[in-house]
């Protein structure tokens, strides 16, 4: 192996800096982020658990069709949007809707497409967040098109592309790396390894030595994270951000975490996977660890603490407010945005519609 | 004032002439694809352009048609206007997740926030003795999709003019170039007069029967319209020139007026724009109708090789069949 290609090449084992046991770990290849920067980042961790449970619980109350909670992996969701900037673009599947949130998307427009008032319920524009991508891995490309549409105009932008363990098989995966990788793209390709994709393990997803190894041959760095370790997150997410603006091109990072709840509310987790195994991780959740950790080094005190509460559950209050606001759809969206200016026969099919709904009032 | 000039054009450099023009006008129009750099396409179409506006204009990409559709629509997303060549017809099935579920649904699923102004040129159909997977006509699978205009020219005039409107529209747009028409040429006027997309027009006034074809099946129904005349019957032509959007009103006016029609199309039938065609005209003009819409179109084959390839087409024979079919006893 070239000392080139050796660069390419993930760490041995995921990068940690600090510990389940919320410990710091020593000889770490990247500096720890400061207390103050983790503070806040425990804080934001904190307001993402209460989402994705306040989430979870409006599915059993009706208020969305489904959730696919991102719980426990809430250091992933935070990391990604904390290490952007206003000017970078974050590419979110259904399960990064706290990424969509922390890139400042309003929680209840980003539950919009599970509540069912509309596909996006947001400006993609406004925060630079796509809509979150169903169909797996194809937003990729058009984070490489995106990222390199800036790099053409000179602007210092970075991408930020989501995708889960199961998303890696897709071929438009594959293609985007390596598009990525031929026009040096700056995007952050950040695959969130959570072991499962719905009921198949990763054992079935891959007999590569880990996903990081992916961009090997592509001639993408790739680089293996623990993804319930926020310091470490922060760390390389925030490194890979760097190079790429710096115009180094894409990396692949994977995060090592887990989806310690069902795929979504629809799913049986019972049937593919042991309680056992979902208690394991229960010991390396991400928050419990921070907090530990800050408590530890004396920077959490119970008055900040207390505030991050309240700010989950202002957060939680807004989400429950909002869901449990009913908007009346308009049928006339339907053929609104079809194309910019509706055809010919999109105008009869809305008057059609208009038709129904008139004779229905006069009922 | 305008000096209006003519030059005798090809439909490949009519189209070359018209992503040339749109590149001088606009620096947001970008083009890629595979061998479309220093090869100038397969088929020349963007012969020039790498050297005439540089790399970042004009470039080849890796071989991935899900991955250049891809990266179109954020490269569309966030501000430019990307044309892509899908090298042929059928190689454009790698990309139909990204053309079908994001292509055409980004303005709908964004509220009209994000739309996506972006050409994917398809050369397409047959009719040049392409072996297998080189000679698809897959335009109904882009017609069935809400989202997508889907355009065919059948002269150079049309490709240049309709191809400016392709890029300059804000939403995505499917050009289908006829391959085998390729090469045909004609006084091309400039600058063009506009042809809007979703506009059809009367290619040869007639009194008797209307022939409704586009792309490829124009130059067949315009023979098949000459062959007629010597037989003393009058035969209209109507090049449809938008699939979608469909002009409705030209069309139905067309066979009004002589209350026959016969439907021309190479691809095969079942399930096709021709039945759609043949649908549309028998709702909306029945009581004018002198005989039932005749269709002539492929066989519901997959496409056959090149010894075998002119069963398949549409012929001036089988058109003039279908005419003597359209209930002129009465």
């Amino acid at each position: 192996m070239t000392p080139d290609s050796r660069r390419l090449l993930p760490s041995a084992t995921p990068v940690s800096l600090i510990d389940p046991e919320g410990r710091a770990v020593e000889n770490s290849p990247y500096p720890a982020p400061d207390d103050a920067t983790l503070l806040r980042s425990l804080g934001k961790l904190i307001t993402a658990r209460r989402l994705n449970d306040q989430a979870y619980a409006l599915v059993r109350q009706g208020r969305l069709a489904v959730y696919p909670s991102s719980h426990g992996q809430e250091a992933c969701q935070v990391a990604a949007a904390q290490v952007l900037d206003a000017q970078d673009w974050l590419f979110p599947t259904y399960r990064d809707t706290v990424a969509a949130v922390g890139k400042g998307v309003d929680p209840v427009e980003a539950l919009s497409l599970l509540k069912g008032d509309w596909h996006c319920g947001y400006d993609p524009y406004e925060h630079r967040v796509a809509p979150h991508a169903t169909p797996l891995a194809t937003q990729l490309p058009h984070a490489v098109g995106v990222a390199h549409a800036a790099r053409l105009r000179g602007e210092p932008t970075v991408v930020m592309a989501m995708c889960g363990d199961g998303g890696t098989s897709e071929g438009d995966f594959h293609e985007a790396l390596n598009f990525a990788a031929v026009f040096q793209a700056p995007v952050v390709f950040f695959v969130q390894n959570n072991e499962y994709a719905i009921s198949v393990p990763l054992a079935r997803q891959t007999a590569a030595p880990s996903l990081a190894h992916k961009g090997i041959g592509y001639g993408v760095p790739g680089e293996r994270v623990d993804g319930n370790d926020m310091a470490a997150l922060l760390a390389v997410l925030g490194t890979a951000v760097d190079r790429a603006r710096n115009g180094e091109g894409p990396q692949l990072i994977e995060a090592h975490t887990y989806r310690m709840q069902a795929h979504t509310n629809a799913d049986d987790a019972t049937r593919y996977r042991d309680d056992a195994d979902v208690a394991a991780w229960v010991h390396r959740d991400p928050i419990t660890r921070l907090r530990t950790y800050l408590t530890a080094r004396g920077v959490l005190t119970d008055q900040a603490g207390a505030a991050f509460t309240a700010e989950a559950e202002k957060v939680a209050t807004h989400l429950r407010d909002g869901l449990n606001r009913d908007i009346e759809p308009n049928p006339e969206d339907l053929f609104a945005y079809v194309y910019a200016s509706p055809t010919p026969q999109l105008r009869e099919q809305s008057a059609v519609i208009a038709d129904e709904l008139s004779r229905e009032g006069a009922r | 004032m305008t000096t209006v000039a003519h030059e005798k054009l090809s439909m490949a450099q009519a189209l070359n002439r018209a992503l040339r023009d749109a590149m001088t006008d606009d620096p947001s129009v970008v083009l890629f694809g595979e061998d479309i750099g220093a090869l100038g396409g397969v088929f020349r179409i963007t012969d020039g352009l790498t050297a005439a506006f540089g790399e970042s204009r004009c470039f080849d990409t890796p071989l991935a048609e899900s991955g250049i559709v891809g990266m179109a629509v954020g490269m569309a997303m966030n501000g430019m206007r990307p044309v892509v060549e899908m090298q042929f017809d059928a190689f454009a099935y790698p990309a139909f997740e990204q053309i079908i579920s994001h292509v055409a649904k980004m303005r709908n699923r964004t509220r009209g926030r994000v739309g996506l102004p972006m050409v994917i040129r398809v050369p397409y159909a047959g009719g040049i003795g392409g072996v297998e997977h080189h000679c698809d006509s897959s335009e109904a699978y882009y017609a069935h999709t809400p989202g997508l205009q889907v355009v065919a020219p059948a002269t150079p005039s049309d490709a240049y003019t309709l191809l400016r409107a392709a890029i300059e529209s804000p939403d995505p747009v499917v050009f289908l170039e006829p391959k085998k028409l390729y090469w045909s040429k004609e006084e091309v006027e400039f600058p063009s007069r506009a042809a809007g997309i979703g506009t059809a027009v009367i290619r040869r006034e007639g009194t008797d029967a209307t022939l409704i074809a586009y792309g490829p099946s124009v130059p067949v129904a315009l023979e098949a319209a000459a062959v007629a005349a010597q037989e003393g019957r009058s035969l209209q032509v109507v090049d449809l020139r938008s699939i979608v959007p469909f002009d409705d009103a030209t069309v139905c006016a067309a066979v009004r007026s002589t209350g026959r029609a016969v439907v021309i199309t190479e691809s095969s039938g079942f399930a096709g724009v021709s039945a759609e065609i043949v649908a549309r005209v028998t709702e909306r003009c029945f009581t004018s109708l002198a005989a039932p819409v005749r269709r002539v179109t492929g066989m519901d084959i997959p496409y056959p090789p090149p010894k075998l390839e002119h069963f398949q087409l549409p012929g001036v024979d089988r058109v003039l069949d279908a005419v003597d079919d359209l209930s002129w006893e009465q």
